[in-house]
């Protein structure tokens, strides 16, 4: 049997899936369908410090081989998280990843002190695809300077894992990766959703009520994968690799292409048990190539004399 | 996979085994039904249980999209991927009401067969109301006590089956009635409106875009009645809600 334990910043998971934020609710929706004690760790919905209700229907729209959402965020706040939620979280044995998602650097400090003596989270995931109300709403996470602040600010105030969600909605990943890196950060997680849309042409209205959403499942698998290589290139600290995940075989495209570990987002929503089926299909992957340890496959990328457009022509 | 077979116009009803999911599904519950094992299209497709016989499981179903086209397809000996029974049932054990009055439009007639069933176990009698646009996409099998409508006046009433429970009920009093009615969204507002003016208690059984089924995409909000803006979830705390609940 192939180890597919391994240390993220100090912090031992079973394998290397998570399941990622928003796909997976606090865990306690998917018990009748799939085991999460089976996870390499559950990532918890993106907590803020007052309940947000989210925005108004619609806000999902399928799309060819992807989805679009646009929750706002939707979530029970920090202080029900901890009364209502932690407790089955701690009974489950996995690892427990809170993120965290704020509109002023202040508030994520604020919600991460909250979390911080909790006994049963593990780790912190910062999700910095969120409008700073104090910069007009730009978001956090396009702003190279802010994502270096929330890190170096966030990193004061806990030793726990602290990992860092990045938004491909950037130029080049690689210099926010950087910036996480230089401000003590512990991982990166790459990526949340690209920006999308979505029309009905009988009315002319878009399909969300916010116009533009999320896009995320199979449909951007190849755009992660590229934004992995390019994090994971970039940095020494390791990379999660995030997007359109829905079995091994993609789980270890993005392995092989240098991330130390993946989330399962979407595909949860057609399979609860999905994240536990990637786990396991990896396993017996490297069992059937005699890889004795999944580490093995990080970043073995064979790219031969092959020049990435990332630094050449397209 | 049993097989599909036609029951009206554009009408179909797709049936399949499953003993433990037979024993364990409520009126009013609905079942995601995978429709492909590739990623297209990718999302789960959510229907209502419509007939339960012994360990064979009904849905009816128009298509209207890609997912019911390729259900349509579905052949006898095929393995279907479903989860469920999902969400919340009606709530037909209520000591507030005497009689059922049972109102569908369109495919709105799909959780209606066990909603009967249930009410009749309760001992409680049963009046149903539908509609449709004509006498060809009414599905009236396995309904009791029916009185039916359609636009073109091809079958019962001419007219809208709001207006036909409201000539109705004028004319018939029930004792202590409650409303349940299941159909398309101005059908459901219409009927949430007279509802209210005739001071019966209603559920209505609610349609929309759906991530997940169970709980955990936040995609398919409903929006609460009360001075602050909230939103339950169609999957989980719905389908069906009391319209005192909810803004309608
Ligand atoms: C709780 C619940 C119970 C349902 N029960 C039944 C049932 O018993 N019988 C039945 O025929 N249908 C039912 N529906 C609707 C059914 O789920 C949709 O018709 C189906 O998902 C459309 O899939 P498609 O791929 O064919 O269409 P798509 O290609 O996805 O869409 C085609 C058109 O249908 C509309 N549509 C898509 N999804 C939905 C949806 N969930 N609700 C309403 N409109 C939608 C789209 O806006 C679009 O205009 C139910 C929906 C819900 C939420
Ligand atoms: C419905 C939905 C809700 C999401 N909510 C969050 C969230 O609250 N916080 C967050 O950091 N990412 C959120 N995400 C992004 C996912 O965690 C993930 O990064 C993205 O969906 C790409 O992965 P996938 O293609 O496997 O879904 C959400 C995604 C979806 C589809
Ligand atoms: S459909 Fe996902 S929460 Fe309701």
């Amino acid at each position: 049997m192939a180890l597919t334990s391994f240390r993220l910043a100090g912090l031992e998971l079973k394998n290397r899936v998570l399941v990622a934020s928003g796909t997976y609710g606090y865990g306690d929706d998917c018990l009748e369908t799939a085991d999460p004690g089976k996870l390499g760790g559950i990532i918890t919905k993106s907590l803020s410090l007052k309940p947000r209700i989210g925005n108004p229907p619609v806000r999902i729209a399928e799309t060819a081989g992807g989805m679009l959402n646009s929750i706002g965020l939707a979530n029970i706040g920090v202080h029900r998280f901890l009364s209502e939620k932690l407790p089955f979280l701690r009974s489950v044995d996995t690892a427990v990843i809170a993120n965290i998602a704020a509109s002023t650097i202040e508030e994520y400090c604020e919600v991460l002190r909250i979390l911080e003596g909790e006994d049963g989270i593990d780790g912190f995931e910062i999700n910095v695809s969120c409008p700073n109300v104090r910069e007009g709403g730009l978001i956090f996470g396009t702003d190279c300077a802010a994502v270096a602040e929330i890190t170096r600010r966030l990193r004061a105030l806990t030793k726990k894992p602290l990992l860092v969600k990045l938004t491909p909605n950037v130029t080049r990943i690689g210099e926010f990766a950087r910036a996480v890196e230089a401000e003590g950060g512990d991982a990166v997680s790459v990526m949340n959703t690209l920006i999308g849309m979505a029309i009905d042409i009988k009315t002319r209205k878009p399909v969300l009520s916010t116009v533009t959403g999320g896009l995320s499942g199979p449909a951007i698998k190849p755009v992660a994968l590229a934004k992995v290589y390019e994090a994971a290139r970039a940095v020494r600290i390791p990379v999660i690799g995030i997007g359109g995940i829905t079995n091994a075989s993609d789980a270890l495209e993005f392995l092989i292409a240098g991330a130390t570990a993946v989330q399962v987002g979407t595909a949860n929503f057609i399979d609860p048990a999905a994240g536990i089926k990637v786990a396991e299909g990896i396993a017996r992957y490297c069992d059937e190539n005699g890889i004795p340890d999944v580490a093995d496959l990080v970043g073995s990328l064979d790219a031969g004399s092959g020049t990435s457009v990332l630094d050449s022509w397209l | 996979m049993e097989g599909v077979r036609t029951a009206g116009e554009g009408i179909h009803v797709l049936s399949f085994t499953s003993a433990a999911m037979s024993r364990s599904i409520r009126a009013g519950q609905f079942l995601n039904l995978r429709v492909e094992e590739a990623c297209e299209p990718l999302l789960r497709r959510p229907f209502s249980a419509y007939r339960i016989e012994k360990s064979s499981i009904e849905i009816v179903f128009n298509v209207v999209g890609r997912g019911t086209a390729a259900l349509r397809r579905k052949k006898q000996g095929d393995v279907l991927d479903v989860l469920g029974p999902l969400g919340k049932p009606f709530k037909t054990i209520d000591p507030g009401f005497d009689t059922g009055v049972l109102i569908g439009g369109g495919l709105g007639v799909a959780p209606l067969p066990l909603l009967t069933s249930a009410l009749k176990q309760e001992g409680k009698p049963v009046v149903t109301f539908l509609g449709a646009r004509s006498a060809a996409q009414l599905v009236t099998d396995h309904l009791e006590n029916l009185h039916t409508a359609t636009d073109d006046g091809s079958r019962g009433f001419r007219g809208n089956v709001v207006d036909l429970v409201s000539d109705f009920l004028s004319k018939h009093p029930v004792e202590h009635p409650k409303i349940f009615a299941c159909g398309p969204m101005p059908m459901l507002r219409a009927v949430a409106s007279f509802a209210r003016a005739s001071e019966i208690t209603c559920e209505v059984s609610l349609e929309g875009p759906m991530g997940c089924g169970i709980g955990i995409c936040q995609g398919c909000p409903v929006e609460l009645a009360g001075p602050e803006k909230s939103y339950a979830l169609m999957c989980k705390d719905g389908p069906a809600f009391d319209i005192r609940t909810i803004k309608i």
